[in-house]
């Protein structure tokens, strides 16, 4: 009961033998969050009421057999994604105080299920960032040394789940944003295809890249949010109308015949030697169990994504918060009769100094003169990095990669140099880009701090990437170490 | 690829967003170095490549107009900055 490193499928199967109650595994959730929080702050708000009787009616669900694989098991969500009548502050000022009157389609499809929603977690402000220390809040600590970042922009759920204080959490991911903090926490992440799951109720960044996705201890529970999580929504225009297979049937089987190509390009000039020497350790491994390694695939465009993102993200995103005028809701600048002073200064302190720049960065991509060079040049590159992808997955079942080049940076160590921080993102950006599908999981450490290995798969192929994930984890213990905290 | 002042504050104008002076100085300098890293992809020839905009397959998405119930009134004003009543309440337009 005590044991805090339950996994989904762990905890489900104690609650479906009656060996715990949800009532009992969420106040032990809330003690641990009590415990530890003050070391990580990865939470924004603990709904710990709510969570009671959310868990309570979980209980009576479990007992009439109504259960369901996460019925009754603690969950946080990233603090950008809508809670009905929960604070939703996307770690922004101008969000503040924001109490949506909805929920986001994941959160109803969670709440259907008689899920336990334990709390809303930290965030780069509006996911802008890849270290929580653009949060208006403040900056989330790394489980495995409290000095470093947890990574970002979901770096609150990501240190969460590290840190014991859920059972798995939803993160989003518009450039790594799953991924990269699930690397530097030593927890598995996964981004699915653009399109597969809703965004309905996702607060906007970049609408042509975000998808939401779990934090998880192991490739089998984000199989099991998947299978609740994924699927079409028509209010959401861009959700794919395909079917949803199940994805805990498709993760078990041997990865003989398999064929992984390892694109050379993501060996990026400036990696840690201790990062590369774990992926390659983690890639032999694969080769043992069956699958057959390409060591030379070239992805030739690689080079250009870090551009081509930081004009296509900051154009949609000052597209997207051209919506916070301080009228219908989030903060509001008071001290002015004048209209256009009023929207300016709302703007100026309502946002912090990264979404400021991103906004004045895609406000240029996008105006008169510039707009050919910058922004529809940067589409017409996104169709090469897409092209070089769909021409990969001919020949291979998946790519693997570095997620980050280096392990857990220092906190401020990158805080003055926006571009030394967006370098950070290299492995995870070109993914988005082209739309497809990439999990992160614990593959090793370098410096007694974890490394992330990406594998990235076909559009709509999360089965085989969730497959190549569960036969590493089956034959290795990485995910199952936890920071002592 | 250096920005200018005027530049900066044309920019500034056009997203409606308020900056100090001292922010208009870093903005200036930070805009500038990022966009020269981003004269790296005109080196790419795009000849005939069309853009892609987003990367699924799915154009001009309909559905029937049906009547459904909207929001309460007071759950929308509840996050209102200014109210009056049940109006958000906004600063003169014209004067």
């Amino acid at each position: 009961m005590t044991d805090r490193r339950l996994t989904i499928h762990e905890a489900g199967k104690l609650l479906k033998d009656k060996q715990i109650s949800s009532v009992e595994l969420t106040r032990a959730t809330l003690e641990r969050i009590e415990q530890v929080e003050p070391k990580v702050h990865a939470c924004v708000t603990v709904a710990g009421e709510r969570a009671m009787q959310q868990a309570e009616k979980a209980d009576g669900l479990l007992a009439a057999g109504n259960g369901h694989p996460l019925t009754g098991i603690p969950v946080f969500i990233k603090d950008n994604m809508c809670t009905r009548g929960i604070l939703t502050t996307c770690s922004s000022r101008m969000l503040e105080n924001f109490i949506p009157p909805y929920d986001a389609f994941v959160v109803e499809r969670l709440n259907n299920c008689g899920a336990v929603t334990v709390g809303k977690t930290n965030l780069d402000e509006f996911a802008m960032g890849s270290s929580t220390e653009n949060s208006a809040l403040f900056t989330t600590a790394n489980p495995w040394d409290l000095s470093r970042v947890p990574g970002g922009s979901s770096g609150g759920s990501a240190a969460a789940v590290a840190a014991g204080e859920a059972v798995y959490a939803l993160g989003s991911d518009t450039g790594g944003s799953i991924r990269q903090p699930a690397g530097f926490c030593g927890v598995t992440g996964l981004k699915p295809t653009y399109g597969r799951v809703s965004r309905y109720g996702l607060v906007a960044f970049a609408s042509s890249l975000d998808q939401i996705g779990p934090l998880t201890q192991d490739a089998t529970d984000c199989a099991l949010v998947m299978n609740t999580i994924a699927g079409h929504d028509p209010r959401d225009s861009t959700s794919a109308p395909y079917p949803t297979p199940d994805y805990t049937q498709c993760i078990n089987g041997d990865l003989k015949g398999l064929k992984i190509g390892i694109p050379k390009e993501y060996f990026v000039e400036g990696m840690q030697k201790e990062v590369a020497a774990a992926i390659r350790a983690a890639i032999g491994q694969l080769e043992q169990l069956g699958a057959g390694v390409d060591w030379e695939v070239s992805l030739p465009s690689t080079p250009y994504a870090l551009a081509v993102y930081y004009i296509i993200a900051p154009s949609e995103a000052s597209a997207n918060l051209a919506r916070y005028d301080g009228v219908k809701y989030g903060f509001s600048y008071a001290d002015t009769d004048n209209m256009w002073e009023a929207l300016e200064k709302t703007r100026q302190h309502g946002f912090g100094a990264e979404v400021k720049r991103r906004i004045m960065l895609g406000t240029y991509a996008l105006s008169a003169g510039y707009y050919d060079a910058y922004y529809l040049k940067a589409q017409k590159v996104r169709t090469l990095i897409r092209q070089e992808f769909d021409r990969a997955f001919e020949k291979y079942d998946a790519l693997l990669t570095p997620t980050s080049p280096t392990v857990p940076f220092k906190i401020g160590e990158k805080t003055d140099d926006p571009l030394q921080m967006y370098l950070s993102d290299v492995c995870t950006l070109p993914i988005n880009i082209a739309g497809v599908p990439a999990i992160s999981i614990p593959a090793g450490f370098a410096d007694g701090l974890p490394v992330g290995m990406q594998i990235i798969g076909k559009p709509f192929g999360e089965e085989t990437i969730l497959k190549v994930a569960h036969a590493y984890q089956q034959s290795t213990d990485w995910h199952k170490r936890k920071p002592e905290i | 690829m250096k920005l200018s002042r005027d530049e900066v504050l044309h920019i500034a104008r056009l997203a409606r967003l308020g900056l100090t002076e001292s922010e208009v100085d870093k903005m200036q300098e930070q805009l500038s170095h990022i966009l020269e890293n981003f004269e790296i992809l005109q080196r790419v020839d795009t000849t005939d490549v069309p853009p892609t905009a987003q990367s699924i397959p799915l154009q001009n998405v309909l559905r029937d107009d049906e009547v459904a119930e909207s929001f309460p009134p007071a759950d929308i004003l509840n996050n209102a900055p200014r109210r009056e009543g049940d109006y958000f309440r906004v600063r003169p337009v014209l004067e």
